[in-house]
């Protein structure tokens, strides 16, 4: 045996020896060392039941010498021989033990593969055509690898129930389920709520929902991406897009503070659907579904795609150069006093950082951000639900967020303030100002993605990028610094926030000359203490770490604690 | 690996290229007198006589969604022609069979199918690539019209073109 760290053993995987740390599972193991196994039901967040056989691989230990006889010696590398084991064994539920052999290819662990897919595909339906998972799915990738091309199969398919409703936003085809049970792990194991089952037996085994319950809990379309085969589809998405004409993009979740790693699906400038990232310490690997379907809007009737300025009355489309003119013509008629900047908690670091330099140039008496607060659900939504509340903290050094909120309204009453600038908020909705409040107004601006009652009350409106329209960084209810990446177009004339507020700069005779979100970002780098030293580059796709805030997001928290029990891999 | 193709050797008087050139040019003339004097007749008079009588059984022309002897439209909106169409001709949008609907248990059909015959360049790749034996080029060659909205195939005008096919593999039969 040669010299190893007490806990590391040595593994040879297909001939080659590694050392990895007591307790890996063979399936982990062998894909650190580049030999993916194909397998079904293992899936690192959950419990390894071991039922699709699927991850079947030979394995061998040294030769336990007879009483009496030589014992084995070891080679010159150090290891013993390795005697093969004539019976595979399952390499997602198995754990490395010192001097084992596996072999992932050879006649044993290929035969095995084979007859493991024979079977399943013995009752499948081969619907591929009309199945929404075609594309991305496991049973089409594996039968590729280790089908026959053709079934044996000459008797009847044994029928099952198709397109049942087993909740409200999931769809279940049980002919194309292939018994991983992933789905009733998660709902068992991560949702809590545990309504799935199994019942009938050998070939009529079907998955089902609990007599008088459904799938109904905020978590429930993370079966459908687990689900490697097209058994559970998405309601939402069903016949939506096939799979391999959407363009992927990475980017971050921004209906809470929690921020879910995401990637959104477009195609032709449409998004089709968000799926939750692998961020092990954010989301691990799912998303609320009340966020993942927040998105229908971005396309939706009321976008706003023209600034507009108010005439008689009534709001005409005008060029950005007049709106912008305009808006720099009343304010230079303004104290910095009269002026108030109600930012958002929405708006990314950079765009807060533009804001500051705005407030700054006018000298506004009053710049503040309005909170939303919900309650947290214990899983990965945050009581916070905007998404940068750090970021105002840190970038627009505002202490407590939304405190000021009451001084800007009753100085509207009293009429001390006479313009207020409305960057990518909902005064009226969600800021508790009332259209009254704001008709006393001499002059609004309001920037926002879509029509709304504030920007019904504006002088000017801009239409603003929403968040699947722009680049960025936001920092987490954990302190966590996160890129947002542009997935799509906005709509007509739409500019991104940061790039109005640069342009209301400039208008105000402060010249500046950014062109590009990562510019912006070095120059925040380079006057925000916490930024220090930092790269757009750097902050990757799975973001950093930038400050402590003492929040933990619930989720990850259990994750953790099942890691350390040994339940999963994580 | 390079292969080396050994040309002719050619004889002097091959080389002149006269021979040739006089022997092609009684072909030429040939046809040019016989035509002359009305003994041969290669022109088609196109309109009013056409090819189709002629056309192969492997010509490529428009091509067009077909419906089934059980009158089922055969197409189930898998886009796999619309992924190949290398000019990217082919536009669908899928919809859900609703569940009253005698074949609800197909799932899925096209909403919209839409084919740009200016785009299209007649390979068949869509016919080659099509799971469900839903779409076919046919013989139909004169795609004409006076505007580019009018070249624009849409679903129903591709079922006319396509019509009834028989002898295709039934595989949403009810045993399956």
């Amino acid at each position: 045996m040669s010299e190893v760290k007490p806990d590391l053993v040595d593994v040879q995987i297909d001939g080659v020896w590694h050392q990895f740390p007591k307790g890996t599972r063979l399936i982990e193991a062998c894909r650190q060392a580049g030999a993916e196994v194909p397998h079904y039901c293992y899936h690192p967040k959950l419990t390894s039941p071991g039922n699709c056989r699927m991850c079947l691989v030979e394995t061998g230990m040294p030769p336990r010498p007879a009483p009496g006889a030589e014992p084995p010696q070891p080679d010159e590398s150090g290891h013993l021989p390795i005697s093969w084991i004539p019976r595979p064994v399952i390499a997602c539920a198995n754990t490395v033990a010192p001097n084992m052999g596996i072999r992932t290819t050879g006649a044993i662990t290929e035969g095995c593969r084979e007859g493991v897919m024979e079977f399943l595909l013995a009752n499948h339906p081969l619907d591929c055509p009309i199945c929404d998972q075609a594309g991305e799915c496991t049973l089409q990738e594996y039968s590729v690898e280790h089908g026959k091309g053709e079934s044996r199969f000459r008797e009847k398919k044994v029928k099952k129930p198709k397109n049942v409703e087993v909740g409200p936003r999931v769809r279940l085809d049980d002919e194309r389920c292939i018994m991983c049970s992933r789905c009733i792990r998660f709902t068992d194991e991560i949702a809590d709520d545990p309504v799935l089952g199994f019942t009938d037996r050998g070939s009529h085994t079907v998955l089902t929902v609990y007599p008088g319950r459904e799938l109904a809990n905020n978590y429930s379309l993370n079966t459908v991406d687990i689900c490697p085969v097209g058994a559970l589809t998405s309601n939402d998405f069903r016949f939506q897009m096939r799979v391999w004409f959407m363009r992927e993009t990475n980017t971050i979740d921004v209906n809470c503070a929690t921020g879910c790693n995401i990637t959104v699906y477009s195609r032709q400038n449409k998004i089709y659907r968000v799926v939750p990232r692998q961020n092990n310490d954010v989301n691990s690997d799912w998303m609320p579904d009340s966020h993942r379907l927040n998105f229908h809007w971005i396309d939706g009737e009321s976008r706003l795609a023209e600034p507009m300025v108010k005439e008689n009355g009534g709001h005409r489309v005008a060029s950005w150069a007049e709106a912008l003119a305009k808006t720099a013509d009343k304010l230079a008629s303004l104290s910095g006093a009269e002026i108030a900047v109600i930012a958002s908690a929405r708006m990314t670091n950079e765009e807060l950082f533009l804001v500051n330099r705005l407030v700054k140039q006018i000298g506004a008496g009053h710049v503040e951000v309005v909170p939303r607060l919900g309650e947290a659900d214990g899983y990965l939504i945050s009581a916070d639900r905007n998404p940068n509340t750090n970021g105002v903290k840190l970038v627009l050094g505002i202490e407590s967020p939304g405190s000021g909120l009451e001084g800007v309204k009753s100085g509207i009453e009293e009429g001390r303030i006479k313009a207020v600038l409305c960057l990518q908020e909902n005064l009226v909705e969600d800021g508790g100002f009332s259209p009254e409040l704001l008709g006393k107004l001499d002059f609004l601006l309001a920037t926002y993605p879509l029509a709304n009652p504030t920007t019904g009350l504006a002088d000017v409106v801009l239409p603003g990028a929403c968040w699947a329209e722009k680049s960025g960084t936001m920092i987490n209810v954990a302190g966590r610094l996160q890129r947002l990446n542009k997935a799509v177009e906005g709509p007509g004339q739409t500019r991104e926030p940061w790039e109005i507020v640069r342009d209301l700069i400039q208008a105000l005779g402060g010249g500046n000359g950014i062109y590009s979100v990562t510019e912006l970002f070095n120059q925040l780098a380079s006057e925000v203490p916490e930024f220090k030293g930092l790269s757009w580059g750097q902050i990757g796709d799975l973001g950093i770490s930038l400050i402590d805030t003492g929040e933990t997001i619930p989720a990850i928290e259990r994750e953790k604690q099942r890691k350390a029990a040994g339940l999963i891999v994580g | 690996m390079a292969i080396i193709v050994q040309r002719p050797k050619l004889k002097w008087w091959e080389n002149l290229y006269l021979p040739g050139l006089i022997s092609g040019m009684r072909v030429t003339l040939g046809h040019f007198f016989a035509i002359l004097l009305r003994k041969k007749k290669v022109t088609m008079q196109y309109p009013e006589e056409k090819w189709d009588a002629h056309l192969p059984d492997h010509y490529r022309g428009a091509p067009a969604l077909v419906t089934d002897d059980q009158g089922r439209e055969r197409c189930v909106a898998c886009q796999l022609c619309e992924f190949i169409c290398p000019p990217r001709a082919i536009t669908i949008k899928p919809e859900e069979i609703p569940a009253e609907d005698k074949w609800a248990k197909v799932e899925k059909r096209p909403r919209a199918f839409e084919i740009d015959m200016i785009r299209c360049i007649y390979c068949g790749l869509c016919e080659e690539v099509c799971p469900e034996q839903a779409i076919f080029l046919r013989k139909d060659y004169a795609i004409t019209g006076t505007s580019r909205a009018e070249m624009v195939h849409d679903k129903k005008r591709l079922y006319e073109i396509g019509g009834v096919r028989t002898g295709l593999v039934n595989k949403w039969n009810e045993l399956k």
